[in-house]
């Protein structure tokens, strides 16, 4: 796998929010690589800076509040937070595209989908009306919206959310991008839609070959999609490997709490409760001293509340950010 | 069977919304609301009036009859609205006088619409210092006292249809910055705005394309109170006596000069005040209907 080539290398990246309540570190040192063709999935409770770090790819956190601080985001070997503004629009929705949460609002309401399709189409190549309009409608017959003659001209409120998620990825992928960001987008479909929506993108991944960033806070939608899995805590990753390895033998104590709640078919059933993580995610404000995890790590020591532990390689391509990794 | 069904069903619809096109629809819609077709029918009267009436009645505006006895004259066959008091034919001074009324009105708040939408976009979507300078800029504007200004302004840059126009836009244009800054604010942080950004769209791009139809709704509806309003805003002016100049009319001034002679000869007031009324009135009724049919998530 890591002979493919590196398309995106994210190095120590840092992303703060200047509040007035004071400064947040949203993306605190995240580290992440994503090769050409492949499927990654980050994955990590609510605040834990995963949008954050997708918003800074595309470079479009709003300053001021928020400011990538530090850190590298190679492209193509070239650092996108080095670019302009100017470079920045040639490339987002061309090279690098991205698919947001909420279907329901991410289309202007005033416009038909094809004639918002088309616009990411004309942004990025130099073809007449005519021509955008049947590469639309090729599009939007390639992510399984039927009638798609029909459809183009047709409203966002005229359609399901699930249809419009297929128009928000038609859109996103209309220009071949080599990266698609998908920023908890099945989140807010119901389930059966949800695995639709996931049963098309990882086709349409197979036909083009582009790679993905699946940012959710639910394992089981990286599960069988994800080649490599990164999980992230309080604005760092604390453990990457292999989805395999991830599922299999998780190191660090987050990730292992993670899989221990999720029910599973296979066991026998007891009246013992779902186990979960004790406590709650640490106040952005007051990060815990040490190992950010600390306060609710069960194998916690002295040194955990002193120290940060660094990111290490514990077996190849297994990383974890963990003093006292758990015994594969 | 099945076919057949369809067939049946197709017959026994009216034409759904998705076999029109979008202008089709909101024509269609237009139609069917009441009050805008009876503010357009209102409309329609005045400009029939205002500019098919001359070709029919072919009077001069500004002739005088000479002698006492060509004053004040009642409706007659001579002069079907009768004369005024300078022996003038009342009904082509209507039609005159309504063209220069219905022009000040539509190119004002036009314009107005569009520089308080341009100073709106701008400073709700850049925010910041932007938005800073602009909208204190806006309340200065707003908190300038506009006749003794509109007489310090009308004896620098003199009096005329042009200067009336420059002036109701000067002091016009505050109220629709506000109303388009406060949409842009909340418009810009709605999810489409992000996905706009991330195919690669440019910040005048994000504003023109995606902004600004979505305030569309509330500026048509503004600008066509506003043409009412700047109708209005005329005849104050001319009734300062800083409007449109003698001998050449405008509802305003007639409605001016009539005043003198409320007693004497009402109905010189009662021709421009009816105007001035239908005209205001058509365009808020119709103005009213147009966003209800405009607005594409409105299913009527």
């Amino acid at each position: 796998m890591d002979n493919r080539e590196v398309l995106v290398d994210i190095k120590n990246l840092r992303t703060y929010f200047y509040t007035e309540d004071g400064v947040v570190p949203a993306v605190d040192g995240v580290d992440l690589r994503i090769h050409q063709g492949e499927v990654v999935g980050l994955v990590g409770e609510s605040g834990c800076g995963k949008s954050v770090t997708s918003l800074s790819i595309m470079r479009l956190i709003a300053n001021p509040p928020g400011k990538i601080i530090g850190g590298e985001i190679f492209f193509h070997g070239e650092d996108l937070l080095k670019k302009s503004e100017e470079e920045m629009r040639m490339i987002r929705g061309d090279k690098i595209s991205m698919i947001f949460q909420e279907p329901m609002t991410s289309l202007n309401p005033v416009y038909t989908v094809g004639n918002q399709i088309s616009e990411a189409i004309t942004l990025h190549q130099k073809i007449d009306a005519a021509e955008a309009k049947k590469r639309t409608i090729e599009m939007l017959h390639l992510v399984g919206i039927p009638e798609p003659e029909r459809r183009y001209s047709q409203y966002p409120h005229e359609m399901s959310g699930g249809m419009r998620q297929r128009v928000m990825i038609a859109m996103a992928l209309s220009s071949n991008p080599e990266l698609l960001i998908s920023d908890e987008a099945t989140t807010a479909l119901d389930v059966t839609i949800q695995a639709q929506i996931l049963d098309l993108m990882r086709g349409l991944q197979k036909k083009l070959g582009m790679a993905i960033l699946i940012i959710t806070h639910n394992l089981a939608v990286v599960a069988e999609m994800a080649d490599v899995i990164y999980i992230a805590y309080a604005g760092k990753i604390v453990e990457s490997a292999t989805a395999k390895e991830i599922f299999k033998t998780p190191r660090h104590p987050y990730t292992y709490g993670l899989l221990q709640s999720i029910p599973k078919f296979t066991e026998k059933r007891t009246n013992e409760p779902l186990p979960a993580i004790e406590g709650m995610v640490p106040s952005p404000y007051h990060m815990p001293k040490g190992c950010r995890f600390n306060p609710r790590c069960p194998f916690a020591t002295e040194k955990c509340r002193e120290e940060e532990p660094e990111l290490v390689e514990l077996s190849p391509g297994h990383m974890v950010r963990c003093f006292h990794p758990i015994e594969s | 069977m099945a076919e057949e069904i369809a067939e049946v069903k197709k017959k026994g619809q009216k034409k759904s919304s998705e076999d029109y096109t979008y202008l089709g629809m909101v024509f269609h819609r237009l139609t069917r609301h009441k009050l805008a077709m009876a503010g357009a029918a209102m409309l329609v009267v005045i400009l029939v009036f205002v500019f098919v009436g001359p070709l029919i009645w072919r009077a001069d505006p500004n002739a005088q009859i000479e002698g006492i006895e060509g004053l004040f004259n009642a409706p007659s066959k001579l002069h079907p609205l009768g004369t005024d008091d300078y022996g003038r034919d009342v009904l082509a001074r209507m039609f005159f006088g309504g063209r220069i009324s219905l022009f000040i009105g539509f190119v004002s708040a036009i314009s107005s619409t569009m520089i308080g939408a341009i100073v709106g976009l701008v400073a709700g979507y850049y925010g910041g210092w932007a938005d800073n300078l602009l909208m204190r800029f806006t309340d200065a504007m707003l908190s300038m006292p506009t006749f003794p200004l509109l007489i310090a302004l009308s004896s620098v840059i003199g009096k005329g249809v042009g200067q009336i126009i420059l002036v109701i836009v000067v002091f016009g244009w505050m109220t629709d910055a506000r109303l388009v800054r406060g949409m842009a604010l909340s418009l810009k942080e709605q999810e489409y705005v992000e996905a706009a950004r991330a195919i690669g769209a440019s910040a005048n791009r994000i504003m023109w394309r995606h902004l600004f139809p979505n305030t569309l709704a509330v500026l048509i509806v503004s600008t066509t109170i506003g043409i009412g309003g700047a109708i209005i805003y005329e005849a104050a002016i001319s009734f300062l006596g800083f409007g449109v100049q003698a001998p050449f009319a405008s509802w305003g001034n007639m409605l001016q000069n009539a005043q003198q002679f409320i007693w004497k000869a009402p109905r010189l007031i009662i021709y421009p005040g009816l105007a001035i009324f239908m005209t205001v009135l058509g365009f808020n009724f119709f103005g009213d209907g147009l966003r209800d049919a405009i607005d594409p998530k409105l299913k009527l």
